[in-house]
């Protein structure tokens, strides 16, 4: 009975989006303020609903309601309560019912953050959002409804949520990513908002840059958390793989990023608007995109749902009905899109530009990567080819070092124009400095040349002091260093925030790479092995009992130059429930280094393989990625921003002068 | 021309030629970096040169996994049911690697010999990667068509 109430409320909120997405997008355009008004309340009632479903779906998961289809799939009574809830998302259904609850969370967070903003504007808004939300929920009760039951014959108990998942990883990298890749969809409902009201102003790009900052930055620290998660649950010690259901949301991230910026540019100086609204739609293309891979799968991936043609059908016309018609009606629009190109050759907006195109160029290399086997396939009739990760490396590596050789001088040249000779004094004993630095420091550290980390090394001084110089150049012309650094907005901290953190990971990521070293070894207990400055003693093994699972749990102690470090216990779990084996790394973090222990089978006489691993620098890569999303967040918390309560007639007034705004 | 119209012009050639240079250089980039997918039967009849690095998609043949007593070498029969390959690989197995399971596998011939880099089963059991999938029903055509007597049914 419970689930069917659920399934009510589903389609309840079904009704309310089709609602939202048709009566205040028509009262807008005619001025009616009866319909106008209606967005708010019809929000609210959509995520009311929404909400329901999602907790009648969690209730079914907790009280073992095994003749719930999804729940018989990824549950079992021996599941710990923690799992039992999040396996809410372990499946396609619940996944999606999630993705579109979060969609509505975000519809209610600018249901009530827009008081500043004019109500026909915030209708607009919902309405667009609320077409999206029409769409995800029909295709929930369409193709993939999380209540459907398997009646009368319902399973005795469930099938166990897969074994990867259980962990703490799969709690809050889902919740995370979803929600920075969700965010997106507010963006672009403003960016449509814009183009449909036809005020695209600086007053809309401040409007949107906060949406745009905290989904950019809370997408940071999904794709973070994965990354993380990956790192120690998979068991080979990798961070990224280029995986296909990596890509998009990474494509995502960049085309976010690159969104971020030029709305930073769009509200400062009133440019390069028609491209902001493009990123803005591709983004929220790109999320889309994504969802397609992920659910129709077609690629081949560790992430993919085992799943139905019919499902791949439906989001793919989907994408095509929501890009196509963005791009029609951006191509009708354009028009009025038009800025003045008033800035010189060497000013921040010529630098903010090649970050766009450097942005938009990963974005796109990685996008023919993810998708070329599918075009191949097609084009060769049938013949199948997958894309490694030389090629990504390839392409994205020297991107990136490009991005981050610009970012230095971006960061300090001025808005419309910079005089060579000022960036020349600033920059130049700065550049020379990093580069001596870089090409020193891991000379005399690890007493061997290599060209990729002193590239690494020279990039990340060359972002990290060129940010320390444009500071003491802010604080020095202050009468005293306090008063300077008060006087510096949240904005500009947040961008050297987020900057640093670029550098951050760069140097993780790098160094990471080159200096990591490993071992795959068959140790009888008592025997040991050296790797690096480390020795690793195989002490033995003994069983374990977890909840759901049996294990054997091996000991490891470790040694650094004769000295006892600590003792590391990795175990090969078997699932009872579902019969699969996992793999349970043990790990000694550090801020300069990783320890990693997996073990492989089991031989003769109490032998195991196992692998060892010295992974330098890797933390480096989630911390900078902290920083990063830190920055962003900080930025849009300027005074600016938070004009919550600015009167309906002020918004007017900006309404009519867009240009005073800046 | 009016002067801004010109910027503009330059402006836009010049993010022309950039994308121009850039999709050049992945498309470059691509066309030396991608793995060909082959059956163990396309193996077998010689279609893979020596030293091409490759993936080779099929099921873990019963009974044919053997590890060496002292080191981590290890060897096993892929099969699509109609021919047989054998894989050398030197590291552990992934954990949802199982005799009469999916696998893909990337590595390179070298005087018929196959060496695996590295070893792939499926996160979910109860699926089979799309790629062996049409392994086995190309295998399966082909039995079909030679009028061979239906052997073992891998799906």
């Amino acid at each position: 009975m419970v689930p069917e109430l659920g399934n009510v409320a589903l389609i309840l909120a079904f009704g309310l989006s089709v609602i939202l997405g048709t009566l205040p997008l028509i009262g807008a355009h005619r001025g009616n303020a009866l319909w106008i008004s209606l967005a708010r309340p019809l929000t609210a009632g959509i995520f009311v609903f929404l909400s329901i479903c999602l907790m009648i779906l969690g209730y079914s998961f907790v009280t073992d309601d095994f003749t719930v289809s999804f729940v018989a799939q990824h549950s079992n009574t021996l599941l710990p309560l923690r799992y039992k809830i999040t396996a809410v998302w372990g499946g396609h259904e619940g996944s999606f019912l999630f993705w579109t609850w979060m969609l509505a969370g975000w519809m209610l967070a600018v249901g009530v953050f827009s008081k500043a903003m004019p109500d026909d504007f915030v209708a607009r808004v919902l309405g667009v959002m609320g077409l999206i939300c029409t769409g995800y929920t029909l295709f929930m009760i369409a193709t993939s409804n999380p209540f459907d039951r398997i009646l009368p014959l319902a399973p005795t108990d469930g099938a166990d949520l897969n074994s990867a998942l259980q962990d703490f990883g799969f709690i809050i990298h889902p919740p995370a990513l979803y929600m920075g890749y969700v965010g997106f969809s507010v963006v672009f409902a403003f960016a449509i908002a814009a183009l449909l009201s036809g005020r695209l102003d600086a007053a809309w790009a401040r409007w949107s840059r906060p949406w745009a900052n905290v989904s950019w930055a809370i997408l940071t620290l999904g794709i973070a958390l994965g990354s993380w998660w990956a790192y120690y649950e998979l068991g080979w010690g990798g961070w990224w793989a280029w995986d296909p259901v990596e890509n998009p949301p990474m494509i995502t991230w960049l085309l976010g990023t690159a969104l971020i910026h030029s709305l930073a540019v769009t509200e400062k100086r009133g440019i390069f608007k028609s491209w902001t609204v493009l990123l803005a739609i591709m983004a929220f293309a790109a999320s889309l995109l994504g969802t397609f891979i992920t659910r129709s799968g077609l690629l081949t991936s560790v992430h993919a749902f085992a799943t139905d043609p019919t499902r791949g059908v439906y989001i793919l016309g989907f994408l095509a009905v929501i890009v196509g018609g963005s791009l029609l009606l951006f191509a009708l629009r354009a028009p009025m899109m038009k800025s003045e190109f008033s800035f010189g050759p060497l000013s921040r907006e010529v630098f903010l530009l090649a970050n766009n195109i450097i942005l938009v160029v990963a974005s796109a290399a990685i996008l023919l990567g993810t998708l070329y086997p599918m075009v191949y396939q097609a084009m060769s009739g049938g013949e199948l080819i997958s894309v490694g990760p030389p090629y990504f490396n390839l392409i994205f590596v020297p991107l990136m070092i490009i991005l981050a050789v610009f970012l230095g001088i971006g960061a300090i040249s001025r808005w419309k124009k910079t005089s060579s000779a000022f960036l020349l004094t600033q920059l130049l004993k700065v550049a020379v400095a990093s580069v001596v630095l870089g090409v020193v420091l891991p000379l005399i550290i690890t007493m061997q040349f290599s060209i990729g980390a002193s590239i690494t090394v020279a990039l990340a001084l060359w972002i990290a002091s060129v940010m320390l110089k444009d500071l003491f150049g802010k604080v020095a012309n202050k009468e005293s260093a306090v008063a300077g650094l008060k006087s510096i907005p949240a904005s500009y901290w947040g961008m050297q925030l987020g900057h640093f953190g670029f550098a951050v990971i760069l140097t993780g990521a790098a160094l990471t790479s080159i200096y990591s070293i490993e071992k795959s070894v068959l140790l009888q207990p008592g025997q040991s092995v050296e790797l690096g400055d480390y020795e690793f003693r195989f002490m033995g093994t003994e069983p374990v009992r977890g909840p759901n699972y049996n294990a054997t749990e091996a000991s490891f102690e470790v040694f650094k130059g004769g000295a006892f470090q600590r003792e590391l216990n990795p175990q090969k779990r078997f699932y009872v429930a579902s019969g699969t084996p996992a793999t349970e790394m043990a790990i000694d973090p550090g801020f300069f280094r990783d320890l990693f222990i997996t073990l492989g089978d089991p031989r003769d006489g109490g032998a195991w393989s196992m692998t060892f691993y010295i992974k330098p620098f890797v933390r480096w890569i989630w911390l900078g990625c902290i920083l990063m999303a830190m920055g962003g967040v900080i930025a849009v918390m300027d005074k600016r921003y938070r004009r919550f309560r600015v009167k309906q007639t002020a918004a007017q007034t900006t309404q009519a002068e867009p240009a005073l705004q800046s | 021309m009016k002067p801004h119209r010109k910027k503009k012009l330059g402006i836009i050639l010049f993010i022309a030629s950039g994308l121009a240079v850039a999709i050049g250089l992945s498309l470059y980039a691509l066309s030396n970096n991608i793995d060909l997918f082959f059956t163990p039967t396309q193996v077998m009849a010689g279609e893979v040169m020596d030293g091409q690095r490759i993936r080779i998609g099929g099921m873990v043949k019963d009974g044919s996994v053997e590890h060496d007593a002292n080191s981590l070498a290890v060897s096993f029969i892929t099969t699509d049911y109609s021919h047989d390959l054998t894989v050398h690989y030197d590291g552990i197995l992934p954990d949802l690697f199982r005799e009469g399971q999916s696998v893909v596998v990337e590595g390179a011939l070298a005087g018929g010999v196959f060496t695996a880099s590295r070893v792939l089963a499926k996160h979910d059991e109860n699926y089979m990667s799309v790629e062996v999938k049409a392994a086995m029903d190309a295998a399966k055509a082909q039995r079909a068509l030679s009028g061979e007597a239906g052997v073992g049914n891998g799906s």
